[in-house]
């Protein structure tokens, strides 16, 4: 009998509960798509936030410490062929890219060997494309980046105006194929090919630093803490610290694998990017909320509105005998199931949503995750519950006699 | 002992206007009593108390033993379940529910819905052959017939109808008035609302409600 009057009244008054099911449909889609977005974001925006760059910085043990205790550059190198085990360590798969760099000087003009594009094989048989030319995404090149293993050079804009440098110019039997503007020292200096440097330099081998572009998470009070010094760590502490990708755990298992090495966070670029990030959840937190108060709103609504137009039916119901909880039952059976077809909809538009704001906005694809469907359902039961309230409320105070003799 | 009873009821609303000025009224069971008077007289208030829709503001009623003053407004919703079958002049059907239906939603808030004895109420007042009907696809008459069905559902102590041909023509009039008469024949305790002086003399004794007041007619 209880689904027969609500399957009656859904059929009677379908235009309502249709609209009830499309406001549903809207927050639910909104909330849904924020959600998804909210979950897969992190590594949405760190991966568009590498192209601020490296956020590591690899240099020899004691030419850290020299330069922090006497500000002292000293002559100590890192070993280029131990560079693919940066991909072995544990967050092998957050390390965007890394680039080695050696300094020397040509002609008296500064030059940095590096790698542009350097196609490597890591120790696990794995190949690996990397170098400054993915890692400075902001970098202007007027001409093109060299080619790796050639004699191919980049200028940097300022020394190029100074020396009179131009595009197809040599520097011994150096080719200019760009003039570099990049905001740094690159555009005081040449920029060769690392074994260009090495030789120069008769470092056959030697790297004087390692940039490394890597995906972490945000700092929080653990991380900071294990930045000081990760021996104060708990053995849980640490065990938490280790297997998450934060900056410091990811430099620290850099350091690890590379002999001699220190690995130092680039503190104002990891500290932004996690500020970016908790700004960016939080704007479709708000937007998640936003999207369901509004719903609650219009739903609470048409609710209303519903109880009006129906008052004496539910009237004769008091009168006949129903509880003012048997009642309400009713009234949220039917709410709930036009909410419920509406939150279905809402849900897979929601996923369209997602995945258009993915490509929009990071051009590519958003992470469909399962445990949207568990929050969005529970916070579509809260909606519902909040936009009933007035009705309820209403019902309560319904008085047979006032409706069916009035 | 009265079916029903009230003593010195008043019923006063915002402080000020007196529907109901010291009503004393007595119905014993089997009994058939009209209760008339103009509009505005009081009696919708005076079927909402005994109905159970309403409390008074001061004075006693007893329904077949039991105060209506001491109780709660949910013990006043079971009572009024349990005792009371109520005959609208708007009929007041669930209009997406067929007259079965209609009927059996009685039965689901007094106990269990059970179409066997919602088609013997049915057949009781003559609509057996209209039972999977809809309200729209009914007459008035009809309609009325399926609302005393629908009264008649959960064997009520006192059947309360107000003005329960106000919507009819003459011919189903007649028939719903046949019916009342049937009803008290078999031992049915009746009370009929209603401004007609036509529908009033059916009943087995009148009283008039005038500002307030109640009397008993003279004729």
């Amino acid at each position: 009998m209880f689904w027969q009057m609500v399957k009656g009244a859904l059929i009677r008054q379908r235009n309502r509960f249709a609209l009830i099911a499309l406001t549903v449909a809207l927050g639910v889609s909104l909330a849904s798509a924020m959600l998804n977005c909210l979950f897969d974001v992190g590594d949405k925006v760190n991966q568009e936030l590498k192209a601020y760059g490296a956020n590591i910085i690899v240099t020899p043990k004691n030419s850290t410490v020299l330069k922090d205790i006497y500000g002292l550059d000293s002559r100590e190198y890192l070993n280029e062929e131990e560079l693919g085990k940066i991909r072995t360590i544990f967050w092998t798969n957050n390390i965007v890219a890394f680039a080695p760099s050696l300094e020397g000087s040509l002609d008296s003009m500064p030059i940095i060997g590096t790698w542009f594009n350097h196609k490597m094989t890591l120790p696990t048989g794995d190949s690996f494309e990397t170098g400054i030319e993915p890692m400075k995404s902001w970098w202007q090149i007027d001409g093109r980046y060299p080619v790796d293993g050639t004699n191919e050079i980049l200028v940097g804009k300022n020394l190029a105006a100074e020396k009179n440098l131009k595009l197809g110019d040599r520097i011994e039997n150096l080719e200019i194929v760009g003039i570099v503007e990049g905001g740094g020292i690159e555009d005081d200096s040449i920029l060769a090919n690392l074994p260009i440097v090495q030789s120069l330099e008769n470092l056959p081998g030697k790297i004087g630093s390692i940039e490394v572009s890597a995906i972490t998470t945000p700092e929080n009070d653990l991380a900071r803490k294990a930045a000081e010094n990760p021996n104060l760590l708990s053995q849980q502490e640490r065990e938490i610290w280790y297997c998450t990708a934060y900056v410091s755990s990811i430099a620290y298992q850099i350091e690890e694998v590379i002999s001699n090495s220190s690995a130092r966070p680039v503190r104002q670029i990891a500290e932004s990017e996690g500020k970016i990030l908790d700004k960016t959840q939080l704007l479709m937190l708000l937007i998640t909320i936003l999207s369901l108060l509004s719903a609650a709103l219009g739903v609470s609504n048409l609710v209303s509105a519903n109880i009006i137009e129906c008052s004496r039916e539910l009237g004769l119901l008091k009168a006949i005998g129903a509880t003012n909880l048997g009642v309400i039952l009713l009234v949220l059976a039917e709410i709930f199931i036009a909410g419920i077809f509406g939150g279905i909809a809402g849900y897979f538009l929601g996923l369209g949503l997602a995945q258009i704001i993915g490509q929009t906005v990071f051009g590519s694809g958003i992470a469909n995750n399962l445990v949207v469907i568990p929050i969005v359902s529970a916070l579509m039961i809260l909606v519902l519950l909040l936009a009933s309230i007035p009705a309820i409320r209403s019902l309560l105070s319904l008085e047979p006699a006032n409706v069916l003799h009035g | 002992m009265s079916l029903l009873e009230l003593k010195g009821v008043s019923m006063v609303y915002n402080g000020k206007v007196r529907a109901l000025d010291n009503i004393d009224f007595k119905i014993d069971k089997g009994d058939w009593v009209a209760i008339m008077g103009p509009s505005g007289s009081g009696k919708t208030t005076l079927m909402n108390i005994i109905g159970c829709m309403d409390k008074a503001t001061s004075g006693e009623i007893t329904l077949d033993g039991i105060s209506l003053m001491d109780v709660t407004d949910a013990e006043l919703t079971q009572i009024r379940r349990e005792k009371i079958g109520m005959v609208f002049q708007q009929f007041h059907l669930i209009p997406y529910l067929t007259a079965a239906e209609n009927v059996m939603v009685a039965q689901y808030y007094h106990s269990l819905p059970d179409k066997d004895e919602a088609m013997k109420a049915l057949d009781r007042v003559g609509l057996a052959d209209r039972a999977e009907h809809l309200p729209s696809q009914l007459s008035g008459g009809e309609q009325q017939r399926v609302c005393i069905a629908r009264a008649l559902i959960n064997y009520p102590v006192l059947i309360l109808a107000d003005e329960p041909t106000g919507n009819l023509d003459e011919a189903n009039q007649n028939l719903v008035m046949k019916i009342f008469h049937e009803l008290h024949d078999e031992g049915h305790t009746i009370i009929t609302v209603t401004h007609s002086t036509d529908v009033g003399r059916e009943a087995q004794r009148r009283v008039i409600i005038e500002h307030g007041h109640m009397r008993e007619s003279e004729d």
